[in-house]
């Protein structure tokens, strides 16, 4: 496939809103059973929040490029019951909203303690709405996952681990920022979130090293003697009827010379995976803002790479008729 | 579920639109397909095939579907330009100048030619169809110097066929798949007979019939061909003469059919020492000369063993032997000739220079003998012959053949064409059911009537030719040559360096022109033919020639003329352009007395009417030369008092007669006051609306009786002859012997009284005049090394192009934007050129830069693309970066328009040398990588010229075609 | 239920282009038009075109075929690219099977044409809305015009009639016939698409010659006093006994 930039930043960077989101929610739930210290609502959780909130938006407006007449994009959302895309549609402003008021909610003290379990857990407004945030960005990443996995004749992409990657690799980079985020307004929080990225990351690795396995274990059920029907081993294209190019040799090609190709994948091991993680251990030795920044900075660039590659590795079947000019 | 907002199936875009449906002719190609236009509010919505049309039944090709966009193509030229002073040829810089100014140029420079030399005017038209108009002009002017494109194109195919069989393909005649069970079809890409060969080809597949194609490349047609047959170029003489010999010596041939028409069975003089060596024994000396077969030859016969004159009723004369006759001359039969010719033609033989394996060609010999033998069809349609036998059956054995420019283009053609045709004979196939079938005007006698001049005399100041300019030598005296034998017209056609060129030469005028051998000339008029690209070999040189000056700094040909419609190659190299009209703008015939669009059934022609109106100064040619006609008082379009005869053309092709009331014009239907005659009648009219009203087309449809055996069939033969079609009711005796050639040959022997040819020409005459047909490499090829440029290289017609003249369009040029030259696999391998990867093709007349596609479906030794897909850059409307000028080649800068010098003396065209036909595809090249370093663009690149006034060029990037504009 | 849908006759398909531009051209001023060409004159042109010809070679010197396919939307029976539509601008008629696109709905995400196994769908880059065969649905039903020309613009050009139209449910219309009676398939069968156009493949008729077709008493070399004889040259009893 070719590789559209507005996709790739939209699902990297509602990756990381959700991730975001997905840390600042984990680090309340943990203060509210007092595993960690509570931090400042406003401050920490509410301009966490906001700043996810950012990252969505951002996400939201590069899909916009992606598509032909966004004027009518309000349309997309009608065919839910078939369409991933439309259940994204759905769940992308859904989550946003979620995630915004549960941003006001601790921005403006809007948060009414709701009951209190045991004497001791106090569950308060922004606690439930979270949770009913933290189910969407679970929906969202399957809806995002599936949009790519369900379409049956990609088969890179056509696994479930292609929804476990969307979701680990949101989380991993949230969870970069939201130690860069802990660093930045000196929160106690920085070591959990560094080692919960940590674990995140490598967990990851371990499900996108397994989707890369697999990828080059892929029979493809259509090859050239399915695509028209005649059965030979050797066929050969020789002419598309398009010399000019078309829709299908623009769409469905990345277009890179091979050593390009090859090299991305790489990159994208290092820049997500191995940098950061090394990045994270050192800055937990030194505590260096710099490098908490870097590391998330490093696996965002990574992820570019990630996705950029997740699209140019699927093979479409419909190339088996565009081999030719 | 479905409730759409924009609802596809609405009429929408038509409703509230002025709509209109006009029927006229196509004009995308030469096939001339019936088309139906749908316009909406004056811009034309749908070109689809008529379905009322006989001859495309309502189907169209890429290109007649395409023909929107050649309407409204940016290259179009719509202002007459002259070249601006101080400019050179091939700037392409113009300015724009008024009709009046154009005529009153030519006139003055016309008429000045004609009052004093009228031979230094030359008229050469391309692919046009109106060669009855411009072929009447010149020989009305008085000028020897016209020929259309008949000679670069495939005079061999016609020549070769209609020597033999006294018609031909081409225009002339082809398959009738309708009830063949076995097809062979040979060296043709796609051909003329476009849209009706796919039609019929489909049937006969449906049908079951076998369908082989004997081809170096498997393209196109051949793709869906039951059997292909890779052939090495160039060599099918010797497949057809090894096919010959197995037939005949399994007795497969049709013995009856051989004995009664074709002159197998009559007795040829064997005495050598005889001025009458290899020609018929005749019991009489004709009564009449005229331009038939005499029936005054001798058979022998089987139960007295004498000779006996031709078709006496009752003989079973000897199709085989050597007899004496009384007088101890020694005799053979014809078909015993061709029988010792042969002999050692065998499939083994042939194997080794063909390529094809023995057994192919045996498989092949029988498969042709037996389904011819056993698979004989019966019409239950009786008829009477022209020794007045009556026949109360049809016969015909089914197998036939098509071919075209594989065979035609290679200086061994006529000879390879006449093996063919002889191979269609002695299998019993001529205008027979399953077989192959003429179309009228054809048959014609061998040779036809039409001759031109003999001499200098017929040539006068102020006077119409002397003859045709085109015709049909029959013997040494027809030529049109000096008392010295050299040529008399500047493309040498009907001289002894090509004496039976009946289309001529045009493929050497521009350079013959430039040289001034045999003469300078004035001025040139060319019309509809891309001379500085790809109807020329030697491209780059020709450009160089059509642009060179001699030392008085003179442009050595003086005047050159060119009538368009598109920003072409040649359009740049002009001092006068005439934009032409597109064939939606004009009134045209499809001419009885040119190659009108006949089928086998009977007599067709057709005429377009403009269905919209000409864009800008566009005026059709037609009007330039009725314009220029009437001006320069040519006796055919002035009255007696030298007024102008005719307003326009259509009134012209109303009301001209070949003669004063001949009741013979362009068009054959609907004459007589009230449409009521056919062929011959008045004037009529009301002519152009009956065409009008019946799909532009009239179809006459013979007996059933008139159907077959045209060149043997009484009721036929007369009928063309009350039509005027022909001036003989006499038989039309297949040659399987030619003495027609045998006449030249005895001439280059010194054994006849008439013209003789010069003695550098006799050998190359002895041997090439051949009465029977024999195998020889081509001239092109005897002339290489070989072992330095071992590949043949060839092009094929893409089916969805025109030549030159379809990169113009914004659809077509997307099927075919550039071309690869294709190459076996394994032969690119060796030399080392990957798929997709710069390569230089090279000759011993020049080498091209291109890109290389690797095939399996074209025969190791040879290498080939598409015809005339480069283009020179900036011509045609298209930008500099456009992918014809970048990628695309032209293979003619590898071909040479004359051969190397050789010992028959210098500049002979290289060309068939029996009739000029051009040796387009006896190139031999070697390939090789391009280095990593070169530029990726093809090799060479021509200088762009200036933005031609009048072209509209095209704005921004987007071209969103919507008829009538109102885009939602 | 009806499903309408072209049949390829690869047998007879010669690969001339005629469907691709006919059906620009209908296409291009019709319902589903405009069709907009980029760099129309200049390098690389590119454009929308319903319907494409290609060309495949089969096999290695001298065995090879050369394949002519033309390509256009198969109208599935179970099209991928409809559900995941998110707009529903992609839809499958009830009535009569034909898979189209909504232009006045459709955002140009081009999420069909990715879940479209066979290249068939391509968005019109100027117009920005996802484009196809629509089976010609503007001139199939028009009854202004003529029942014979009640067809697709694609199969009233095809010369070699390669493109036939009709009801493959119906177990009796002549697009059936065809298909049963001469092998017709569809492409890429599995994935479960059920593409409802099909393609007829090629099929070679033989010539069977018999030895004794060669020796026949009706020889005509027997009236001209020579019957078939072998090659001088080939072995004769002479060569190898001496008796
Ligand atoms: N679409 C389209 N139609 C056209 C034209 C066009 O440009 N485009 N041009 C028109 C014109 S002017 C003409 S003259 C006709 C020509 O019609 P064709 O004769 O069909 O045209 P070519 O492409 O020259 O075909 C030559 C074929 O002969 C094969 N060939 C070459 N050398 C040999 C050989 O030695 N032996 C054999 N057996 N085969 C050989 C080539 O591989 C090729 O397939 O087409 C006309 N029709
Ligand atoms: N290498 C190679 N070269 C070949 C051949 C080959 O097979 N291989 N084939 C040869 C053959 S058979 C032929 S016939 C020639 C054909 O070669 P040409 O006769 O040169 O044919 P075209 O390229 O069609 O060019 C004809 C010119 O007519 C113009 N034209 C188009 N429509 C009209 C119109 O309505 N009016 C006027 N006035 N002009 C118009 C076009 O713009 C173009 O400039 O090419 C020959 N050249
Ligand atoms: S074959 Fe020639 S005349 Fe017929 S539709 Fe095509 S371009 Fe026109
Ligand atoms: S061919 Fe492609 S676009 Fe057409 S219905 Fe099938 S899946 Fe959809
Ligand atoms: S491009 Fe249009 S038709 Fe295709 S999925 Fe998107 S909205 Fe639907
Ligand atoms: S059916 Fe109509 S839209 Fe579809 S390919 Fe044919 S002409 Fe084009
Ligand atoms: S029009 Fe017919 S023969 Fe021509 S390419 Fe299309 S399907 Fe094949
Ligand atoms: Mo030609």
């Amino acid at each position: 496939m070719h590789p559209a930039f507005s996709v790739i930043f939209l699902t990297t960077l509602i990756g990381v809103g959700q991730g975001l989101f997905l840390a600042l929610y984990t680090g309340q739930l943990y203060s509210v059973i007092k595993v960690l210290p509570v931090q400042d609502s406003a401050s920490f959780y509410g301009y966490g929040s906001l700043l996810s909130v950012i990252f969505l938006i951002a996400g939201l407006v590069a899909s916009v490029f992606h598509l032909g007449r966004p004027e009518r994009a309000w349309r997309s959302a009608a065919r839910w019951k078939t369409s991933w895309l439309s259940r994204e549609v759905i769940a992308l402003p859904a989550f946003i909203g979620t995630t915004f008021i549960y941003s006001m909610i601790h921005i403006y003290g809007w948060n009414p303690v709701l009951f209190i379990i045991n004497e001791s857990f106090i569950i308060d407004l922004s606690l439930v709405v979270g949770a009913v945030n933290t189910l969407l960005a679970f929906i969202l990443f399957i809806c995002t996952g599936m949009i790519y996995a369900c379409i049956k004749f990609l088969q890179e992409w056509a696994t479930p681990l292609t929804v476990v990657n969307y979701t680990l690799l949101g989380m991993a980079s949230g969870f970069a920022l939201s130690t860069v985020f802990a660093a930045y307004v000196s929160s106690e929080l920085v070591n959990f979130y560094a080692a919960w990225t940590i674990f995140l990351t490598l967990f990851a690795f371990i499900t996108r090293s397994a989707s890369l396995i697999r990828n080059t274990k892929i029979k493809y059920k259509s090859n050239l003697s399915t695509a028209i029907g005649i059965r030979h081993t050797s066929i050969k294209q020789k002419a598309q009827g398009a010399m000019g190019g078309s829709f299908n040799t623009r769409e469905y090609f990345h277009g890179a010379k091979p050593i390009f190709f090859k090299s991305i994948k790489w990159v994208f091991l290092m820049l997500v995976f191995i940098v950061p993680t090394l990045l994270l251990s050192g800055a937990l030795a030194t505590d260096m803002f710099a490098l908490f920044a870097s590391a998330f900075v490093v696996q965002y660039i990574g992820l570019i790479a990630e996705r950029w590659f997740f699209f140019a590795q699927a093979n479409h079947p419909q190339n088996l008729y565009y081999q030719t000019i | 579920m479905s409730n759409p907002v924009h609802n596809p199936t609405s009429k929408a875009t038509d409703e509230n639109s002025r709509i209109e449906i006009k029927n006229t002719t196509c004009y995308m190609c030469a096939c001339r397909c019936g088309i139906r236009v749908t316009l909406r509010d004056g811009d034309i919505r749908y070109i689809q095939g008529n379905p009322d049309h006989p001859l495309n039944k309502g189907v169209i090709c890429a290109k007649g579907a395409s023909g929107i966009m050649k309407q409204y193509s940016p290259a179009r030229l719509t202002k007459p330009l002259m070249r601006k002073p101080g400019s050179d040829r091939g700037d392409n810089d113009f300015e724009e100048i008024s009709w009046e100014k154009a005529f009153s140029v030519m006139e003055e420079r016309l008429a000045h030619i004609r009052a004093t030399d009228p031979k230094k005017f030359a008229l050469f038209t391309g692919r046009d169809q109106m060669q009855a108009l411009t072929g009447l002009f010149s020989k009305q002017y008085g000028t020897p110097n016209y020929a259309a494109h008949g000679g670069l194109c495939s005079v061999n195919m016609a020549a070769g066929m209609i020597y033999t069989i006294g018609g031909s393909f081409w225009e002339f005649g082809g398959p009738d798949l309708e009830r063949s069970k076995l097809f062979i079809m040979i060296g043709t890409a796609e051909d003329h007979h476009s849209n009706p060969m796919k039609i019929a080809l489909a049937d006969f597949k449906r049908k079951g019939g076998k369908f082989i194609a004997i081809n170096p490349v498997r393209s196109g047609y051949a793709a869906i061909a039951d059997e292909w047959v890779p052939i090495k170029p160039g060599t099918d003489g010797a497949l057809f003469l090894s096919i010959i010999n197995e037939i005949i010596k399994q007795g497969l041939f049709d013995r009856d059919f051989l004995i009664n028409n074709t002159n197998s069975a009559e007795l040829v003089n064997m005495d050598e020492a005889s001025t009458e060596h290899g020609m018929f024994v005749r019991f009489e000396v004709p009564k009449e000369e005229g331009c038939f077969d005499a029936q005054n030859k001798l058979w022998w016969d089987r139960e007295l063993n004498t000779p006996i004159s031709m078709h006496t009723e009752g003989s079973d004369p000897y199709l085989l032997g050597e007899f004496t006759l009384d007088d101890g001359t020694p005799v053979k039969t014809a078909f015993q000739l061709l029988v010792d010719r042969v002999k050692d033609y065998t499939p083994e033989w042939a194997a080794e220079i063909t390529g094809i394996p023995e057994e192919t060609i045996k498989r092949l010999a029988y498969e042709m003998g037996i389904t011819a033998r056993d698979e004989k069809i019966e019409l239950p349609i009786s008829w009477t012959d022209t020794w007045g036998k009556e026949h109360d059956h049809v016969t015909g054995n089914p197998v036939s053949f098509h071919a075209m420019r594989g065979l035609a283009a290679h200086s061994n053609g006529f000879q390879t064409i006449r093996a063919m045709s002889i191979l269609m004979s002695i299998l019993g196939t001529i205008d027979r059911p399953g077989g192959f079938r003429h179309k009228a005007p054809f048959p014609r006698p061998i040779p036809p009537c039409a001759k031109t001049p003999t001499g200098w005399d017929d040539i006068q100041p102020n006077t119409p030719l002397n003859g045709m300019p085109l015709g049909w030598p029959a013997d040494p005296d027809d030529l049109f040559v000096d008392d010295d034998g050299k040529p008399i017209r500047l493309d040498k056609a009907f001289s002894w360096e090509h004496p039976l060129s009946v289309h001529g030469l045009m493929q050497n005028a521009i350079t013959n022109a430039w040289r001034g051998d045999p003469y300078s000339i004035d001025t040139m008029l060319i019309f509809m033919s891309n001379m500085a690209w790809n109807s020329t070999m030697n491209t780059t040189s020709v450009r160089d020639m059509l642009n060179d000056k001699d030392e008085q700094g003179e442009y050595k040909i003086p005047f050159l003329i060119v009538c368009d419609a598109f920003q072409s190659e040649m359009v740049a190299f002009a001092d006068l352009v005439l934009p032409d009209t597109t064939y939606l703008e004009r009134h045209d015939v499809m001419s009885m007395l040119d190659r009108p669009i006949s089928e086998f059934e009977g007599p067709v022609d057709s005429v377009r009417i403009p269905v919209v109106e000409p864009m800008g100064e566009c005026k059709p040619f037609q009007e330039v030369l009725i314009e220029l006609g009437s001006r320069l008082k040519l006796p055919a379009f002035v009255n007696e008092k030298g007024e102008r005869k005719f307003r326009d053309y259509p009134d012209f092709i109303i009301n001209y007669e070949t003669a004063p009331n001949s009741g013979i014009g362009f068009l054959a239907g609907w004459r007589g006051k009230g449409g009521e005659k056919f062929m011959k009648g008045d004037p009529n009219p009301n002519q152009w609306e009956m065409y009008e009203k019946n799909n532009c087309v009239y179809q006459h449809e013979l007996p059933k009786s008139y159907q077959y055996m045209r060149n043997w069939n009484q009721g036929y033969l007369e009928w063309a002859k009350r039509h005027s079609l022909t001036r003989y009711a006499e038989p039309i005796n297949i040659h399987i012997y030619s003495e027609v050639l045998q006449k030249f040959r005895l001439a280059a022997q010194g054994k006849s009284d008439g013209k003789q040819p010069p003695e550098h020409l006799r050998n190359r005459i002895n041997t090439h005049f051949d009465p029977l047909p024999f195998y020889s490499d081509t001239l092109e090829a005897q002339q290489t090394d070989l072992r330095q440029y071992p590949l043949n290289a060839i092009t094929q017609r893409p089916m969805a192009m025109y030549h030159s003249w379809d990169s113009q369009n914004a659809w077509l040029r997307q099927i075919h934007a550039h071309n690869y030259l294709h190459v076996n696999t394994a032969t690119a391998e060796a030399a080392g050129i990957d798929d997709g990867q710069w390569m230089w093709v090279e000759s011993m007349h020049g080498k091209v830069r291109c890109m290389c596609r690797h095939s399996e479906a074209v025969e190791p030794g040879t290498v080939w693309t598409w015809n005339a897909i480069g283009k020179a850059k900036g011509t045609w409307g298209l930008k500099n970066d456009a992918n014809e000028s970048q990628k695309g080649f032209l293979l003619n800068h590898l071909i040479s328009e004359e051969l190397p010098a050789s010992e028959a003396g210098d500049h002979l065209s290289n060309s068939d040398p029996v009739t000029g036909q051009a040796g387009w595809y006896d190139v031999r090249v070697k390939i090789y990588p391009a280095d990593a370093d070169e530029p990726e663009e093809t090799f060479p690149q021509f200088k762009e010229g200036a933005k031609t006034p009048g072209t509209k060029s095209f704005r921004g990037r987007w071209l969103k075609y919507f008829a009538g504009k109102k885009v939602k | 239920m009806t499903q309408l849908a072209l049949v390829i006759d690869l047998n007879v398909c010669v690969g001339c282009h005629a469907c691709v531009t006919s059906c620009k051209e209908w296409n291009t001023s019709g319902t589903a038009g405009f069709m907009s060409d980029y760099n129309p004159y200049e390098k690389d042109p590119t454009g929308t075109f319903f319907n494409r010809v290609q060309t495949f070679e089969v096999g290695e010197y001298p065995n090879t075929q050369t394949v002519h396919f033309p390509k256009s939307c198969l109208h599935c029976e179970e099209p991928p690219c409809v559900p995941v539509c998110p707009t529903g601008a992609s839809y499958k008629r009830e009535e009569d099977g034909i898979v189209l696109v909504d232009y006045d709905k459709c955002i140009g995400c081009k999420y069909c044409s990715w879940a479209c196994p066979y290249g068939a769908r391509e968005i019109d880059e100027n117009q920005k809305v996802m484009k196809k065969c629509t089976l010609c649905v503007d001139r199939i039903y028009d009854e202004t015009l003529a029942e014979e020309e009640r067809k697709p613009a694609c199969v009233l050009a095809c010369p070699t009639s390669a493109r036939l139209f009709g009801d493959v449910n119906d177990p009796d219309s002549h697009v059936s016939v065809q298909i049963r009676e001469n092998g017709g398939y569809q492409l890429m069968p599995e994935w479960g698409t059920k593409p409802a156009n099909h393609y007829l493949p090629r099929r070679k008729a033989n010539i069977s010659i018999h030895k004794d077709e060669l020796t026949r008493v009706d020889n005509p070399l027997n009236k001209e006093r020579q019957l078939p004889m072998p090659d001088e040259d080939e072995q004769t009893l002479d060569d190898i006994m001496s008796w």
